[in-house]
């Protein structure tokens, strides 16, 4: 009998499956709010990433005048972004040492010009206001979003400012802000928002265009099979 | 003289030029029989239904793939400090570069997916059977070789999955007794992958294997226009032919009726085509994985590898097989079975039908059990083992999904090992004389 129960169990397992495999060690997602045809967002985020991001991580495959594309000038572009000496048709790299970065922060910084196709756009929302106090890091910093298990992460909260500091809650795993900083909650996930928008761009610049575009391939794809189909059909009268 | 005369004159002084060109062709090549042979005078049964759109589609994403390819090749850098780098650049700075590229990455996905369709339309109608044994073997050979031309194009973007996938499938080859370890080492021109590897898997991707593909093609259309078609209904239309001319009754020129025909199936599959490359061409990670918008790096073995869709069946299989005697070599040869399995099938099959229409329920059962078989195996080959937790100690805490992974690898290969047992007992159909339909 015993073994008849475990049986059934083990049916049902299979019939759950699906559902199961979901669940995991993975940390929950906050929805980021992409949208590649905000400019104004897309010229924020640009802001901020060359402004915070761009110190210790480059986007080597992402050149500065690609910003002409999200309405910015290239006087606006020479004036706002570039800061040392680099062309605007230049890729978004960094001075940054990779050994000397290795010996301070244990992991040289991830080039970030795709991270957003490799972690997914609600990861980097997430991971960026995830940050909260920990004193027992070499950093000052842990966030549970980048190590579900440990919450150990070797970037340190570089937009803490705006922030200010969360503290963790270890039972309920919920983050609190004890010390405010330059920005209103609302405020800072804006920010986020915006820079993950603009970081979903960078990883993929000819999305938009490649999403417009193929309503017009499947408008063309339509006619073509209407007529493709009427002729068939003409041919193939004869046919029985 | 009035305008229509002129033109008249006109019309047939040009269809003059014509006719002389072609006959000064065909006196040196035979241009007009072989359009005959092969298009207006190659007969093909008149009841073909949707399953018979693969073929003319597999050889229309072959040609898409060969002209993607060409383009990609001019801007790709086989070097592994470049390679990664020159994807991206045919992304972003490549004129229209992300078209082409996603054309290629979702073609080759869509190869498969036509390809397993084209290879599923032969089992059920036994398409392989006599006397199409060679076009179906020619069949697994292109079926092969696509794997091949498969696995050494996903090492080209040079990210982690890329990386990794070919240091599994490369070090598979080390499980052969005795020689393994020297012939992945020769495979690789290296210890680890590395560049060296990476130059000759460009070598094999973009020459070697498109050569044996188009070879292979070549073979197999020219032995399926030597024995003609089968049809759903798998009667042999050239048994019946019309007395005066000697065209079988129930055929029809492949051009134009099925020139026309293929051209809707095309029209249709560019919709689907369209929608995956403009609007998920990642496909929620099947076609193009996350992981491999990360630079390979061979220090940092990602915690789950999975391969890309196509090949996960197989590789459920290899997994599936639990090593004998410390060696892991069973489950490579198991895995190399399952593949090479469709081969045999000619000979396994001895029902007297050939199409499903008239085969028993005992032929359904078991091909709807290695329908099943093959899914559920694809699905799992996508997923950590460790996915559905594990049984109890009643099964020696056992992942639950490995057991059901095994299960399904015996009743794989259980389709094949006991067709000839199935197909002589099930309880056929009268087959009609001429086709239905």
């Amino acid at each position: 009998m015993k073994i008849i129960n475990k049986l059934r169990k083990a049916l049902l397992m299979l019939l759950v499956l699906p559902l199961a495999a979901v669940a995991g060690d993975e940390a929950h997602l906050d929805k980021a709010p992409i949208d590649a045809s905000d400019y104004a967002s897309l010229q924020r985020g640009a802001k901020t990433f060359v402004n915070y991001c761009l110190n210790c991580h480059s986007a080597n495959y992402m050149r500065y005048n690609r910003l002409l594309e999200i309405g910015l000038t290239e006087k606006q572009i020479k004036e706002n972004l570039l800061f040392t000496g680099e062309k605007v048709g230049d890729t978004m790299k960094v001075a940054i040492d990779k050994n000397d970065a290795k010996k301070w922060f244990g992991a040289a910084p991830p080039d970030l010009s795709v991270e957003v196709r490799a972690r997914g756009a609600d990861w980097v929302y997430s991971y960026m206001r995830g940050f909260y106090r920990d004193s027992t890091s070499p950093t000052g910093w842990g966030n549970c979003v980048f190590d579900p298990v440990y919450c150990k992460v070797s970037m340190p909260h570089v937009l803490y400012e705006l922030q200010g500091e969360q503290e963790l809650n270890h039972e309920t795993h919920e983050l609190k802000l004890v010390k405010p900083g330059q920005l209103s909650v609302e405020q800072y996930d804006v920010l986020v928002g915006d820079l993950t928008n603009f970081m979903a761009y960078m990883a993929e610049p000819a999305k938009l265009q490649r999403n417009q575009l193929g309503w017009f391939v499947l408008l063309f794809l339509g006619v073509l099979l209407v007529l493709t189909y009427r002729l068939k059909k003409a041919y193939w009268k004869e046919i029985h | 003289m009035t305008q229509e005369t002129h033109s008249k004159q006109n019309k047939s002084a040009l269809s003059n030029v014509l006719n002389c060109t072609l006959n000064w062709v065909d006196e040196r090549f035979p241009l007009t029989s072989n359009i005959k042979a092969h298009l207006t005078e190659y007969y093909a049964p008149k009841n073909f239904n949707f399953w018979y759109f693969f073929g003319s589609l597999a050889l229309l994403v072959l040609v898409l793939q060969i002209l993607t390819g060409i383009f990609l090749t001019m801007h790709y850098k086989p070097d592994a400090n470049l390679a990664f780098g020159s994807v991206e650049y045919i992304m972003r700075d490549v004129p229209w570069g992300w078209l082409i590229r996603y054309m290629h990455s979702t073609g080759a996905s869509m190869f498969f997916v036509v390809v397993y369709l084209h290879m599923f339309r032969g089992i059920i109608y036994g398409s392989y059977r006599n006397p199409r044994e060679l076009i179906w073997l020619f069949g697994v050979a292109i079926f092969l070789a696509l794997m091949g031309e498969a696995f050494f194009g996903y090492l080209l973007p040079w990210g982690q999955m890329s990386y990794w996938g070919a240091q599994v499938i490369v070090n598979l080859f080390s499980t052969i007794p005795f020689i393994g370890p020297d012939v992945s080492e020769w495979l690789r021109g290296d210890y680890l992958v590395s560049d060296a590897t990476l130059n000759r898997f460009f070598a094999f991707h973009v020459i070697a294997l498109p050569l044996v593909l188009l070879g292979l093609v070549v073979a197999h259309l020219i032995a399926l226009h030597e024995v003609g078609s089968n049809n759903p209904d798998g009667v042999e239309i050239k048994k019946l032919k019309d007395k005066k001319t000697g065209v079988p009754l129930d055929g029809i020129p492949f051009h134009p009726y099925y020139t026309v025909k293929d051209l809707v199936g095309v029209s249709a599959f560019l919709i689907v085509f369209t929608v995956i490359l403009f609007f998920a061409p990642e496909m929620g990670g099947y076609f193009l994985e996350a992981n491999n918008f990360i630079p390979a790096d061979p220090l940092k073995t990602p915690a789950h590898i999975a391969p890309v869709w196509y090949f996960t069946p197989y590789y459920s299989i290899l997994r599936a097989v639990p090593p004998i005697l410390n060696s892991q070599f069973p489950g490579v040869a198991a895995m190399g079975l399952s593949v090479v399995a469709f081969a045999f099938l000619p000979w396994l099959d001895k029902s007297p039908v050939k199409s499903i229409r008239y085969r028993g329920g005992l032929y359904k059962a078991w091909l709807a059990a290695f329908v099943v078989s093959f899914l559920v195996l694809g699905y799992l080959g996508t997923v950590p083992s460790n996915v559905w937790g594990q049984f109890g100690a009643w099964l020696g805490g056992a992942d639950r999904a490995t057991v059901v992974a095994r299960f399904f690898t015996v009743v794989y290969f259980l389709f094949f090992a006991l067709m000839p047992w199935y197909t002589a007992k099930d309880k056929t159909k009268p087959v009609p004389e001429r086709v239905t339909g």
